[in-house]
């Protein structure tokens, strides 16, 4: 089996962003294994790889400005393409928000999950056209209504 | 907080579900009840008239849903699954490959949906589709017999043409490479079909070595993709001239800058080694260097590999290399390092003195992380090496002069001092200028050694025990000595205390036999390593053993061999050390025996389980079958034929000794007469409670057909009750193929074994 098990963004003080998990753990864990990760990568300095062994898994992580994304995946897993996944997202981020920085993340999570959403399902990736992801987002968005449809339509 | 999730989801406003099915994705996991109430929602959603509303529902389900829901909406799935929207169709099969993972009997039912899923354009849809079938093909040889027999492979090696040759497409380029995932997914795919398929592998054989050669390098894009074709070259049964390309792709990555590739390259190399160990030995030098990188898992893996090239030509070279390591390297490497240069050393040594100097090497710049069961086959390596005794002792008597803090070392130095100390004092050393020591300053230094808070116990037993030895192989000291060893009898540590006390009782009553007793031990016969993981060298606890008239407390060997072996030495009335501590063994198969046993009334009693073929548990006779163990042997004790049936004879012969007439060792040799070997032949047996039983490792587990050879194994009994011998014998063998299992009792024991 290959896939992403989860994905983490988190500032450089250790601060999480996002996270989304492809695998069911208990919230504890969850908490658990997120302080560890965090540790594990600030510890590592600039000249090591963007590879960590860590328990069963691989994690695959990069620093874009103030962010770290980090991925874990299976053993056996490509860890040069999940570099480029990792990118991606980066970009289609980018696409969306247009320059995007750590803050757009802060304030809009909602929007980055649901473009990681639009890229990524159960772990693996669903759409390999950058165009198409950021397409289907905005077209949601067009669907989402103005505050006076949204308070002038019934519910059921 | 769930339950307005909920209310969200089933709301008709698209901005509640958008925020709904996104707290449910974060908040909610399989756990919970709330789940099922989310089942409905999400079908009325799968049948949405919005897409965005449908693709909501399959990516909630598809990141995280139970077995149930997935149970409940796999039809639905499977239906979209089919559909022409490219955008439902996509998510509809990760939706589908989730749906597998969880209850993979639904696998079936998204087959007949696979047919016509690659002749999509929209890359979106290929790339999932191509994820669903390797899901199928990985979960069930079945499925990837029917993607073979179906042309898959011939499909996807077009689809993978297209890509490469097709000009530039702004939507899924890469840095000159398009679609770059789907490429890889391809490949991984490829590389399940082509996996042990002749035909599918040769069908592959053009497109792979195409991209191999084709692909830009420049970007980690292209690495990529060039990493996932080395890794289906080497999976499938590809023709060696493709094999040989990947493995120079693997050495063009080594000596890449970015750490990353190589990190990559070594973790291949290292899959790759055994299978293709003469292609990978020709970058061993680039390997080598990666030792000095930076990054903890580059090196780890450089370690590894480094390990896995070692062979007598480069041994030299290499273990330099190795020990230059072991000296700068991280602690967490230490010990895995110490014990790989010391299996490669004794496979690959080029001579002994080189040999003891690696070790010794190891042993001083390493010496608290090599493993503890690396001492005994040290020590049984040094005894073995008869000519530099004197060279080794004075070695070990300098490195720990200084320093006697790493416990390893320490060992095997108060070993060998106790040993060799009249060779250290009389200044005897061949190979390098011989020091002058006196007999008070080795003393002194083992003394040292016991006092200091440093020493664990166990070092503390192996330096008493040292001192004593040297009673007999120093002149002018006999008194310090003695001395120690009386300090020792009330020594807190019950080990020392009991060391103390029996040599205390050497001195005192039978100080005539304390020279034989504290002989020098002979030269025990190798054992060789029987895999990579096994350093232990069984006949260096043994040795251990024999002198110490109890094992070190280590738990390397079970205790009940110090009783039989105390008794060996020639009894006496010391105080035997019958176990109180467990005899039984953890891996004790005294389960089975006892099944043996019904009417013999045992109750849990430990009967020591045979020896387990596998591991070869350390015996004192291992490599001494044919010599007598006792030197005043009881005059001939008629032996017996203890089983005869089908061909298998199994006879007894047996020794005891006048001075310790509880022990009886029994030698029972099997042969076959029939025309057929016997084959994992395993002799098990049982006493009555009242005796102990011990049985050593058998020479082999076959017995040769036409009586032509016989398996040999040694049983100690001991009798203190000097009850009448009786016992229950199992064997299992296979012969002209099948299993045979046998039970017989053995009441045919003449008198003077057991009298």
């Amino acid at each position: 089996m290959w896939k992403i098990h989860f994905i983490l963004l988190f500032s450089r003080q250790g601060k999480l962003r996002l996270q989304k998990w492809y695998t069911t753990l208990p919230d504890k864990e969850k908490k658990k294994i997120v302080r560890e990760i965090v540790q594990i990568i600030l510890s590592r300095n600039q000249k090591t790889s963007s590879f960590v062994d860590w328990k069963d898994l691989k994690l695959v992580y990069k620093r874009y400005a103030s962010l770290y994304f980090c991925c874990a995946i299976e053993d056996q897993d490509n860890e040069l393409l999940t570099l480029e996944i990792v990118h991606r997202y980066v970009e289609l981020l980018d696409r969306y928000f247009g320059n995007v920085c750590e803050l757009d993340i802060i304030f809009n999570f909602e929007k980055a999950y649901f473009i990681l959403d639009e890229f990524i399902i159960g772990g693996e990736v669903q759409e390999t056209s950058k165009r198409s992801a950021v397409k289907a987002i905005e077209d949601s968005d067009m669907l989402q209504e103005t505050v006076e449809e949204y308070m002038n339509k019934p519910a059921f | 907080m769930l339950i307005f999730c909920l209310k969200l989801i089933a709301s008709q406003k698209f901005t509640d579900k958008r925020i709904g099915y996104l707290g449910a994705m974060l908040l909610l996991d399989e756990r919970q009840d709330v789940h099922l109430l989310m089942t409905n929602c999400i079908k009325n959603d799968l049948n949405h008239s919005t897409q965005y509303v449908q693709g909501l529902a399959l990516c909630t389900l598809g990141c995280m849903g139970s077995s149930e829901m997935c149970r409940d909406l796999a039809g639905e799935v499977e239906k979209l699954l089919k559909t022409s929207n490219s955008y439902l169709r996509k998510k509809a099969a990760l939706c589908a490959v989730h749906v597998i993972r969880k209850v993979p009997e639904l696998m079936e039912m998204f087959l007949p949906a696979t047919r016509n899923l690659l002749n999509e354009k929209n890359h979106g849809v290929l790339h999932t589709s191509v994820v669903l079938l390797t899901e199928m093909c990985e979960r069930s040889p079945d499925m990837l017999a029917h993607f073979r027999k179906v042309s898959l492979v011939p499909q996807l090696v077009r689809i993978l043409k297209n890509l490469i040759m097709s000009g530039y497409s702004p939507e899924h380029d890469v840095s000159g490479i398009s679609d770059p995932f789907l490429q890889v997914r391809i490949l991984r795919l490829l590389r399940i079909l082509g996996r042990n398929d002749d035909d599918s592998s040769e069908a592959m054989n053009d497109i792979l070595a195409q991209v191999a050669t084709n692909t830009e390098t420049s970007k980690n894009v292209g690495n990529a993709i060039l990493y996932e074709t080395v890794l289906t070259i080497m999976d499938i049964k590809s023709e060696s001239g493709l094999r040989v390309l990947a493995i120079n792709i693997l050495g063009r990555f080594l000596l890449n800058n970015d750490k990353n590739i190589r990190y990559v390259a070594l973790t291949s190399l290292l899959k790759t080694v055994q299978t293709d160990h003469n292609a990978v030995q020709r970058h061993r030098s680039t390997i080598v260097d990666c030792l000095k990188d930076l990054d903890v898992s580059i090196k780890r893996r450089a370690m590894e590999l480094s390990f896995a090239l070692v062979n007598g030509n480069n041994v030299r070279g290499m273990m330099k290399e190795l020990l230059y390591f072991l000296d700068s390297c991280e602690p967490e490497f230490k010990a895995d390092c110490a014990s790989g240069i010391f299996l490669a050393a004794e496979k690959y040594a080029p001579s002994k003195r080189w040999h003891i100097d690696t070790v010794m090497r190891v042993l001083t710049m390493a010496g608290s992380y090599v493993r503890d069961d690396a001492v005994p086959s040290l020590i049984q390596l040094i005894t073995n090496s008869v000519e530099m005794h004197a060279y080794t002792v004075q070695r070990l008597y300098k490195a720990i002069l200084g320093d006697y803090s790493q416990q390893p070392l320490v060992q095997v130095a108060a070993w060998c001092i106790g040993e060799y100390g009249d060779l250290l004092v009389s200044g005897q050393c061949e190979e390098e200028p011989p020091i002058q020591v006196t007999e008070d300053e080795v003393l002194d230094i083992l003394e040292s050694i016991l006092i200091s808070n440093m020493s664990a116990s166990v070092t503390r037993g192996y330096a008493l025990t040292a001192i004593m030895k040297l009673s007999t192989r120093f002149t002018c000291n006999v008194n310090r000595v003695k001395k120690v060893v009386s300090i020792y009898s009330s020594s807190i540590d019950v080990e020392l205390q009991q060391r103390a006390v029996e040599y205390n009782a050497l001195f005192k009553k039978y100080d005539h036999m304390r020279p034989a007793l504290l002989e020098r031990m002979p030269v025990m016969e190798k054992v060789t390593i029987n895999g990579p993981t096994e350093i232990v060298q069984s006949n260096g606890e043994t040795e251990s053993a024999v002198l110490e008239t109890k094992p070190p407390p280590s738990g390397l060997q079970p205790v009940s061999q110090a009783s039989d072996l105390l008794d060996l030495l020639g009894g006496s009335d010391i105080t035997p050390v019958i176990p109180t501590a467990p005899t039984s063994k953890p891996d004790s198969t005294g389960g089975e025996l006892l099944d043996l046993l019904g009417d013999l009334n045992l109750t849990g009693s430990p009967v020591s389980a045979p020896v387990p073929q596998i591991a070869q548990p350390p015996f004192l006779l291992d490599g001494l079958p044919s010599q007598p163990l006792f030197s005043d042997i009881a005059a001939g004790i008629p032996s017996i034929t203890a089983y005869n049936k089908n061909g298998l004879k199994i006879d007894f012969t047996f020794e005891r000794s006048n001075t310790n007439p509880s022990v009886t060792l029994i030698t029972i040799q099997a042969s076959n007469s029939t025309e057929l070997d016997m084959t994992d032949f395993v002799f098990q047996a049982a006493v009555p409670k009242t005796f102990q039983l011990q049985l050593l490792s058998p020479s082999s587990s076959v017995i040769p057909a036409f009586n032509s050879g016989t398996i040999t194994q040694v049983i100690k009994v001991l009798n203190p009750q000097k009850q009448q011998l009786r016992m229950r014998i199992k064997l299992t063998y296979n012969h002209k193929g099948s299993a045979i299992q046998d039970l017989a009792e053995v009441n045919n024991f003449p008198s003077q074994s057991w009298q």
